[in-house]
């Protein structure tokens, strides 16, 4: 998809990163939201029963909420001005925190450090009350 | 096929049946249990088909971390479930993965997954994927599991698939 990166322009342009979400296949496929505000972006993930990992509980698979927090940090990169590439991930680090529940997850970045070629981002994802995050990840990008 | 060989195909469905189908998300990607080591031993091999949904990269067609990380999850959680005595809930406390190369659009990606140490408490795991050739990996992973004092639906599913392990 050669026109990625001037539908990026037009979404920062508008505010508004969903058809930046809805362009990539596996975050269209999860079913997953990108919403802007003052605070940066806001990744959502509407629950659905194929993201449950644990049937007898209803929570969900650990591999989702590590999809979610990937995404969102990538798609706060992605919101920066200055970053003019697909961020491409080196290594995370996920850190389960809580158990979650069959409702909607939601999670922020931080961008600890955005040089020219490395950015590291941290992570956060909680669901009903976002004093009690459910998981969050340590993540590095390559940006150049 | 010797005796041997059709019971151990008979034990990969089962936990086929067990860990990759009757797990929603396992299911929805599409896992599937590949290889599996001696009973009683933590060792598994799951293969990730590839689905254009799976993609995250849409300039370059690379894989999406996400489906990476989590068929590794599931990999080293399975890991986990066949080197336990006495079927046990599970979860992951931390995993941390390292992407070494993009996985390249169309290709089945392998999870070759072991656990190396189980305390009463924690297990510990480490992970590889590749493309099938082990001398290139496309990512490798650490992952701790805490192990639960009672049991769950999804141990005593997979407990059925160890007779010797299954206490």
């Amino acid at each position: 998809m050669t026109d990625f990166f001037s539908l990026l322009a037009e979404a920062r342009e508008r505010r508004d990163l969903s058809a930046v979400v809805a362009a990539v296949p596996y975050m269209a496929a999860m079913g997953m939201e990108c919403h802007v505000d003052d605070e940066g972006v806001l990744g959502v993930m509407r629950f659905s029963e194929p993201l449950v990992g644990n049937f007898s509980i209803r929570a969900l698979h650990g591999g989702t909420l590590g999809a979610l927090l990937e995404s969102t940090a990538a798609l706060a990169l992605l919101w920066r001005e200055d970053v003019s590439v697909v961020p491409r991930i080196v290594n995370l680090t996920i850190e389960y925190l809580r158990n979650t529940g069959p409702v909607d997850t939601f999670a922020r970045a931080e961008i600890t450090t955005a040089g020219r070629r490395v950015a590291r981002v941290r992570a956060v994802a909680w669901q009903d009350d976002p004093s009690r995050p459910v998981a969050a990840a340590q993540t590095c990008f390559l940006l150049g | 096929m010797t005796d041997e060989d059709e019971l151990r195909q008979a034990r990969l469905r089962r936990i086929d049946d067990a860990f990759c189908r009757a797990i929603p998300y396992n299911a929805w990607l599409g896992l599937r249990a590949e290889d599996v080591g001696p009973p009683g031993e933590g060792r598994i091999v799951l293969r990730l088909p590839f689905r254009a949904e799976l993609v995250g990269n849409p300039v370059t067609g690379v894989l999406h971390g996400g489906p990476i990380s989590a068929a590794m999850d599931a990999a080293c959680g399975a890991a986990v479930f066949l080197s336990l005595h006495a079927p046990r809930r599970i979860a992951t406390l931390d995993l941390r993965l390292d992407y070494l190369r993009g996985a390249p659009p169309g290709a089945d990606i392998f999870f070759r997954a072991e656990c190396y140490r189980l305390t009463h408490q924690i297990a510990f795991t480490r992970g590889v994927a590749d493309l099938g050739d082990e001398t290139t990996p496309l990512a490798t992973s650490a992952g701790t599991f805490m192990i639960f004092s009672e049991g769950s639906a999804l141990a005593d599913g997979l407990a059925k698939t160890e007779p010797e392990a299954g206490g």
